[in-house]
């Protein structure tokens, strides 16, 4: 078992405040704070290299805001990793994506919250479409491939046609329509962000249509919105198949949301080798394979194909991250998703005031972090 | 161009599409196509025939250079199914 993908974290700073960011809740207290210095993360890269990493996102927070990313990517390139760079583009200037493109950076994934600037800019919380549109505009100059990432969820899923056409008109190779998946922030609002089933349908009938419309000229990934659907997703192709994120202080999780099952021992670049980490850790091989499998999933024919869905989820929303992921339909469990559901339904139905989110600030994590 | 509108023919000129790279995965020993959030593992054939994919080469070049380093038959029918197959894909071009 060898891993192929590395999200590398680079920090949890960032100038905008989405309130379904997938960063913990607690991103601005002590765990997270000691960032990782150059050279250490160019030792993680090397080692994560060596263990069979091909494909490398440079993410955060909002990775721009280390001024030795160009650093980090030449000594990326050098090993010959695909590099993708997942950013918001505040403040991005041409100069600095052109310097970042001499350093072998590969591709450029640029989020966007809505299809308007007044739209996008309350969502992000922060003034900052202008600055996106403009470095797409860059990357494209550049000759970088682009993908336009936008997180669909009630407040802007009836915009789904716009944003394609937004992506068509850039230029972009890629738009993820990616709806909103309930970990970090966007757990916490869950209630303000999910959309009602009538909204998803809108978003996914304008999906296949343009599809048939742009065939190989724009590829549209639709990243399912899992609590309406019947059986899980493959989170992650399974447990610690063949992805890694190490996170900005150095702990290294099997995905970006894992952190916060608190079952689970987690170890630090600092303190261990990646590849100790990969084969012999707790937070890995806890996981990993089908042993330790509860029914409904043990005796299941879909385990090779979705693998118990997600452990996060599980310890989300159950509380107990060995379990059956929530979502599918045979768990025991699935009673508590139908009633987040059924809520956003009645709301809607009602035409009541919908639920307020809280944006992802530091003043409302460190409060947040509190709670515990 | 677009592949989809534009049959491969003998004079046809491919080549890897820039947002495609080919790499030697010295973990796994063999080359892999890598791209934006993806990668296809290659056998030997295919990785020797991207690597003649340069944008130079027409087919009929690619397809003579590689019965003559294999002498094998059925070189063009791998050639036409791997590069119809990538450019669905967008990872070919000509």
């Amino acid at each position: 078992m060898k891993p192929l993908w590395l999200l590398a974290e680079l920090t949890y700073r960032c100038p905008l405040q989405c309130p379904y960011c997938s960063n913990p809740l607690e991103f601005a207290g002590g765990r997270f704070k000691n960032e990782l210095t150059t050279e250490e993360w160019c030792r993680v890269f090397r080692e994560a290299q060596a263990l069979g990493v091909l494909q490398l996102g440079l993410s955060g927070g909002e990775p721009t805001l280390r001024p030795d990313l160009e650093v980090l990517v030449r000594c990326a390139h050098d090993l010959g990793l695909y590099q993708t760079l997942v950013t918001s583009a505040y403040r991005l200037t041409k100069d600095r994506l052109a310097t970042l493109k001499q350093a072998g950076l590969d591709h450029v994934q640029i989020s966007v919250q809505a299809a308007d600037a007044g739209l996008s800019d309350m969502i992000a919380g922060a003034t900052s479409y202008e600055d996106k549109l403009a470095a797409y505009r860059y990357a494209k100059d550049l000759g970088f491939p682009l993908t336009v990432n936008v997180v669909l969820h009630r407040r802007n899923i009836h915009q789904v046609a716009e944003l394609i056409q937004l992506a068509e008109s850039l230029g972009a190779e890629r738009i993820e329509l990616a709806n909103t998946q309930f970990y970090g922030w966007a757990f916490h609002n869950r209630a303000a962000l999910m959309p009602t089933r009538d909204q998803i349908a809108a978003g996914w009938d304008v999906v296949q249509r343009e599809r048939r419309r742009l065939g190989n000229r724009l590829e549209i990934v639709w990243v399912l919105p899992d609590y309406h659907e019947r059986f899980p997703k493959p989170c992650m192709g399974g447990w610690a198949r063949s992805y890694l994120t190490v996170t900005p202080a150095g702990e290294v999780w099997p995905c970006h949301a894992a952190g916060r099952i608190t079952t689970l021992a987690f170890e630090n670049v600092r303190a261990r080798p990646l590849e100790w980490i990969w084969n012999e850790s707790d937070a890995f091989t806890r996981f990993r394979g089908d042993a330790w499998m509860p029914e409904p999933c043990r005796s299941c024919e879909r385990k090779a194909v979705d693998f118990g869905g997600c452990r996060c989820q599980a310890f989300l929303v159950t509380g107990d991250a060995a379990v059956t992921d929530p979502v599918c339909s045979l768990s025991p469990h699935r009673g508590l998703i139908d009633a987040v559901v059924t809520e956003v339904e009645r709301v809607a139905a009602a035409g009541e005031t919908q639920a307020e989110w809280k944006y992802r600030a530091a003043p409302a994590s460190r409060v947040l972090a509190g709670k515990g | 161009m677009d592949p989809t509108v534009t049959p491969l023919g003998a004079a046809t000129v491919p080549r890897v599409a820039p947002k495609a790279r080919l790499h030697w995965d010295e973990v796994r020993e063999r080359h892999v196509l890598l791209y934006p959030e993806g990668l296809v593992a290659l056998n030997d054939t295919a990785a020797a025939i991207l690597q003649l994919c340069d944008g130079d080469r027409p087919v009929e070049q690619i397809v003579a250079t590689l019965k003559f380093r294999y002498q094998a038959e059925g070189i063009e029918r791998d050639v036409t199914a791997l590069l119809n197959g990538l450019a669905t894909k967008g990872l070919v071009t000509w």
